[in-house]
């Protein structure tokens, strides 16, 4: 068996080889720069930071280049990078309220304090292909205008004035922040847990998880009451320095879902949350992690857990595309004496099934 | 250390972090600069970003963003740390060596009028030109008043 494996080295040589051709492509067409990929394929490149659990345009953009456009795999290249890297501690807690809007809609009030920002968005466009992109393309200037003043109010923070939606779960003193990328993956698993593991969870699994819950698969009456997207400063406690030290902004995209109500015989009705947060402008993402965190809270609210986005082992064990492109692509790699082993059971189930079926018949035979 | 001197320098920070390496790096070539020595060599690292549930609930671990940091002494003893995210070796350096000079009585207001005002000025216009274009697609919402009867 080791003869076999060991013929494959040159062949292997030559297929990566290979790949590097592939990946360039026709000579004659210019070179891929990571600074177009960055800029022009942004929103892929939002994906592979939200999904490689990793911020970094310039790395996702490099991850893209190098998988050819195959977003999973360049997942996987950030996130085998991440572990290459020290982590120097924890951030401080970023603070959304505060965020440089680029885009802030709301589908449950129409006239909010900030306003609708649309900013840039596929919304209310066509979706009819635009032939003119196949050449150069100059987009017309910008329009402008004066911004309002003051920061735009989170519309949750609006409702919540009136305790017509319930409050965000606070901060028991001394409470520790569960970590998955530290700790083993334990059931019941708390919400902190849950929303790290949604944060970098494959997007069409959680669309798809989503929507079944909008199609009546653990239905909980969802609005989007705000999207926004724009950039937020993180900071950083520096032991060394002694005190916090700013860091630059990320762009962020946070989505707050406003769901049914729940109510008790000593609580007043009040609207329910589901909390989704992305890196980039990642809105379908931010969405669908939303609903999927109102699903699983299921059992904390005493709901009937009955679907499959209700379920936090389902959900939390089968999310990550790094982990299922694992285990589903090794089935293509050498099984020859696992396959052996099988084969040769499989030989002599056939052979005793065989020889019963000629014992029977010689007995059918023999009683006629 | 004083209060407020730990907020000026939170300050310079900011705006180093949010500034390009290489407009850092030329403006500070417009000052004479002293010796420096290398008391943490500049490395690249990750940070844990947080959230809050909800926006402003319970933390939780959302996702890693790459990170490089430094820290120098100038030959007068004082010691200046950059932070910043990204994977910028050369821009945690220059940033804590602004850090180091901005706590030097020698060059602290060179630094403010040759690299901290410059780059504030950018970077405040970069941003008064971004929410006003994002300005310009707010929704106006009107009411169509309908004929009389």
């Amino acid at each position: 068996m080791y003869v076999a494996v060991k013929g494959g080295e040159r062949a292997i040589e030559n297929a990566h080889r290979m790949l590097t051709h592939e990946r360039r492509g026709d000579r004659d067409i210019p070179e891929l720069s990571l600074d177009q990929i960055s800029g022009q394929l942004s929103l892929g490149v939002d994906r592979v930071m939200v999904e490689g659990s990793l911020y970094d345009r310039n790395l996702a953009a490099l991850a893209i280049k190098q998988a050819r456009g195959d977003l999973i795999e360049a997942i996987f290249l950030v996130r085998a990078f991440r572990a290459t890297l020290p982590r120097f501690g924890a951030s401080e807690p970023v603070d959304t309220s505060v965020m440089q809007v680029r885009r802030r809609v709301s589908s449950t009030f129409k006239e909010i304090p900030g306003g609708q920002i649309l900013g840039p968005t596929f919304d209310y466009t066509h979706r009819l292909l635009d032939p003119q992109l196949a050449e150069i393309s100059d987009p017309d200037a910008l329009e402008t205008a004066e911004p309002l003043a003051g920061v735009t109010p989170r519309v949750t923070d609006i409702l919540g004035r009136d305790g017509l939606i319930e409050p965000s779960p606070q901060t028991e003193p001394g409470a520790s922040v569960g970590d998955i990328t530290r700790d083993p993956l334990d059931f019941p698993a708390d919400r902190d847990l849950r929303l790290q593991n949604l944060s970098r969870a494959d997007e069409g699994f959680l669309l798809a998880l989503g929507y079944s819950t909008q199609r009546g698969y653990g239905r909980n009456h969802p609005f989007a009451g705000e999207i926004r997207f724009g950039d937020v400063d993180v900071e950083f406690m520096a032991e060394d320095a002694g005190f916090v030290v700013p860091l630059g902004a990320i762009a962020l995209t946070e989505c707050q879902m406003v769901n049914q109500f729940k109510g008790s015989a000593t609580e007043a009705p009040c609207f329910t949350r589901g909390y989704g947060l992305a890196f980039g402008q990642s809105e379908r993402k931010a969405m669908s992690m939303a609903l999927v965190d109102r699903a699983l809270r299921a059992r904390e609210l005493g709901e009937e857990a009955i679907a499959p986005a209700q379920d936090e082992e389902f959900v939390m064990s089968h999310s990550d595309n790094v982990q299922a492109t694992g285990f589903v692509e090794h089935l293509k790699l050498p099984h020859y004496v696992d396959f052996q082993s099988e084969l040769g059971l499989l030989r002599k189930l056939r052979a005793e099934f065989a020889e019963l079926t000629t014992a029977d018949k010689q007995i059918q035979e023999a009683a006629e | 250390m004083i209060a407020s001197e730990t907020s000026h320098r939170q300050l310079a920070m900011a705006t180093l972090a949010h500034a390009p390496e290489n407009e850092i790096a030329d403006l500070l070539s417009g000052i004479d600069l002293p010796e420096v020595e290398h008391l943490r060599e500049p490395e690249q690292g990750l940070v844990m970003v947080r959230g809050r549930i909800g926006g402003d609930g319970r933390l939780f671990n959302f996702g890693e963003a790459t990170i490089s940091r430094a820290a120098v002494k100038l030959e007068s003893g004082e010691v200046g740390f950059g932070y910043t995210l990204g994977r910028s070796r050369k821009k945690a350096r220059l940033i804590a060596l602004c850090d180091a000079l901005i706590q030097s009585d020698i060059y602290r207001e060179a630094l403010e009028i040759k690299v901290l005002a410059p780059l504030r000025r950018r970077i405040d216009a970069t941003r008064r030109q971004r929410a006003a274009e994002t300005a310009a697609t707010r929704v106006d919402f009107y009411t169509l008043v309908r004929g009389e009867g």
